[in-house]
């Protein structure tokens, strides 16, 4: 006890409180906080269990029959219409997070929790807003099996399709006005191959005449292999290219050149 | 502000604000020589500290080790990288904290290779430092000019050679002389410009949408197909549907004998499908088919391919330098330093139903050069 209270004016101390009490804040957080609530029973009609929670959970913006609403200030769009939007659409938005969004915003992004809803209330929803009106469906898991598909082919689409925005190494890149195109390594095939179908927000459709399914597995393979490839070189600095490479280099590099030219330059006695 | 015209203003009331001792510029002061002595003296050298190797031979000889230790690093890094080159499987992978999985072989001879540098770097600035002379000394400056005799004999010399050379004797040989040395600086100039390569002549302004290149040298026009790229397949126009981005090259652009990445740079175009009530400009729905608009992918800036489409707000943005274009009126630049719209395709259906572009560009896609004409 008496080596820590010695120690109680160390500068490091500040800093170690602050961690100690960051991290315990958040194991406090994991512990109390509320859970989802448990899928209702898989008896009960998708459709209209999917009503009910989309009264709950997503009228607000889309409005409460899925028609869309305006904002109070002009033509600006809350929330769009839902008709035709399909359950992939539905699968996708709700299945990685975006939706429910947890503020209006310039981007919904992927959530920080994962999905807010179990797979089966997300099929109960996507079954309600297909009801809607006729769109894409959520794929089989056949049609988003790449395990024979040609990763190189897959390159070959990716750097024609998706690289200008998500990055040659599928790193994610910033887009206009605050907007970013994310990271694709942690989605699922079963994600991309819905978002490449329907679109969403920013990102424009690439249909089944535009990419035809074989493609889409071919560009899931291609982002699968490059993220589970092991780099030769050892840190990937978040496949960026030169931009994290040279700030890299210049801080790490010159920091070392300079604590060499400050001992040359020092006497000896 | 003071009731005394005073030359020098006042710093502080007299009237006993700030007591009797506040005193005003322009009384009370003396010339002094802010301190600066008439003739600055050469301080001389600091007196010389000793190092510990200079005050025993137990101080030097364990200097002596410590450089001997940093050399044999070296000796023992480099034998470790040879012996690493041959022994070690270069495509196994290990996990090296901090860095991640990466491969072993390439991790090895890394750290080795830097060992056996550093070991002698490292070393040979510890010896200068402790074993080294480190007294310090003064070297006086010394006149620069040869002695006027030592100068006379250069000239005598040269002159001599000169003499002996005939050449002011025989002026055929010197001109001559000048002329071939002379001659002999065109090839370089010569090599600098022609690597230059050929003038572009109308190249830059033509795309290969102005149609294949005849016998006689020039693009015949025919409506040609728009194709996917890479996959460079005929697009029908009920495969763009709303919100979809195509990314388009020219029909035949892939049987070119040579070029095809010249041609394929300047003739990519970027085909999109709008909700057609979205689009403001009268002659880019004119250019169009129900909303489907076909644009110059090729950034009127410095060229970069302007590719990312964002369907929501119908912006293209370059990547290189965000030149922002809004595609419901007609690509103007609502952002960035580009100065121009990018160059629109004109397209319409054909009888089979696929996109083809009814006119090559109207205008030179890219960026600007020199005979371009208008900015």
């Amino acid at each position: 006890m008496n080596a820590l209270a010695a120690r109680r004016r160390h500068p490091a101390v500040l800093t170690v409180l602050l961690l100690v009490a960051l991290v315990a804040t958040g194991c406090a957080y994991a512990a109390f906080a509320p859970k989802p609530a448990q899928a209702a029973t898989a008896d009960a009609d998708q459709v209209a269990q999917g009503k009910k929670l989309f009264q709950a959970n997503c009228a607000t913006c889309h409005g409460l029959n899925g028609e869309g609403t305006k904002t109070g200030t002009g033509d600006q769009i809350a929330g769009p219409p839902l008709a035709g939007v399909g359950a992939a659409a539905v699968d996708f938005q709700v299945g990685t997070g975006r939706m429910p969004m947890a503020a209006p915003g310039v981007q919904a992004a992927q959530g920080v929790k994962g999905a807010q809803f179990t797979q089966t209330q997300i099929d109960q929803l996507a079954a309600y807003v297909a009801s809607l009106g006729p769109g894409p469906a959520i794929p089989a898991a056949a049609d988003y099996d790449y395990s024979n598909a040609d990763a190189a082919k897959g390159g070959e689409l990716f750097r024609v399709n998706c690289a200008m925005c998500h990055n040659f190494a599928g790193s994610g890149g910033a887009l206009t006005r605050g907007k970013y195109a994310p990271s694709l390594a942690t989605v699922s095939p079963k994600h991309i191959y819905e978002i490449l179908n329907t679109g969403s927000q920013a990102m424009p459709v690439f249909n089944d005449t535009n990419l035809s399914p074989d493609s889409k597995r071919e560009i899931i393979a291609y982002i699968k292999t490059i993220h589970t490839e092991p780099s030769p070189g050892g840190l990937k600095l978040g496949s960026m290219g030169p931009v994290s490479e040279g700030l890299f280099a210049w801080v790490f590099g010159l920091a070392l050149l300079i604590g060499f030219a400050v001992w040359l330059g020092n006497k000896s006695a | 502000m003071s009731d005394h015209d005073t030359p020098g203003g006042e710093v502080a009331r007299t009237d006993g604000e700030f007591g009797a001792t506040a005193v005003r510029l322009d009384e009370g002061h003396v010339i002094g020589d802010g301190g600066l002595p008439d003739r600055f003296e050469n301080p001389g050298l600091e007196p010389h500290q000793q190092r510990m190797s200079d005050q025993s031979e137990a101080g030097a000889k364990r200097a002596e080790k410590q450089v001997a230790a940093l050399f044999s690093l070296s000796i023992i890094g480099t034998i470790v990288f040879v012996v690493a080159y041959f022994a070690l499987d270069a495509h196994a992978y290990v996990f090296i904290p901090g860095i991640g999985d990466m491969d072993y072989s390439n991790a090895v001879l890394g750290t080795a290779l830097a060992f056996s540098l550093l070991g002698i770097g490292l070393g040979a600035v510890h010896w200068a430092k402790t074993l080294m002379p480190d007294e310090e000394i003064v070297e006086m400056r010394h006149p620069m000019r040869s002695s006027d005799a030592a100068r006379q004999g250069v000239v005598d010399t040269m002159l001599d050679g000169a003499e002996g050379s005939q050449i002011n004797r025989r002026p055929l040989i010197k001109y001559t002389l000048g002329g071939a040395l002379g001659l002999f600086a065109i090839p370089l100039g010569l090599q600098l410009v022609g690597g230059l390569g050929p003038l572009p002549k109308n190249g830059l302004s033509l795309t290969y949408w102005n149609g294949p290149i005849g016998p006689d040298g020039k693009p015949h026009f025919k409506p040609l197909r728009l194709m996917r790229d890479p996959e460079n397949t005929a697009i029908k126009v009920s495969d763009v549907t709303v919100g979809s981005v195509f990314h388009v090259q020219p029909e035949g652009l892939l049987d070119m004998d040579s070029g095809v990445l010249e041609a394929k740079a300047k003739a990519s175009v970027l085909l999109m499908r709008l909700p057609p009530d979205t689009i403001t400009s009268r002659k880019e729905i004119a250019w169009g088919h129900d909303g489907i608009v076909a644009y110059s992918k090729i950034c009127t800036h410095v060229g970069c391919p302007v590719g990312l489409y964002e369907q929501n707000t119908h912006h293209l943005l370059c990547p290189c330098h965000q030149s922002t274009f809004d595609v419901t009126d007609d690509c103007r630049v609502i952002f960035g330093p580009a100065k121009r719209p990018l160059p629109q395709l004109k397209i319409a259906v054909d009888d089979e139903g696929y996109l083809i572009a009814t006119q090559p560009f109207r205008e030179a896609v890219g960026p600007s050069f020199w005979e371009r004409g208008s900015a």
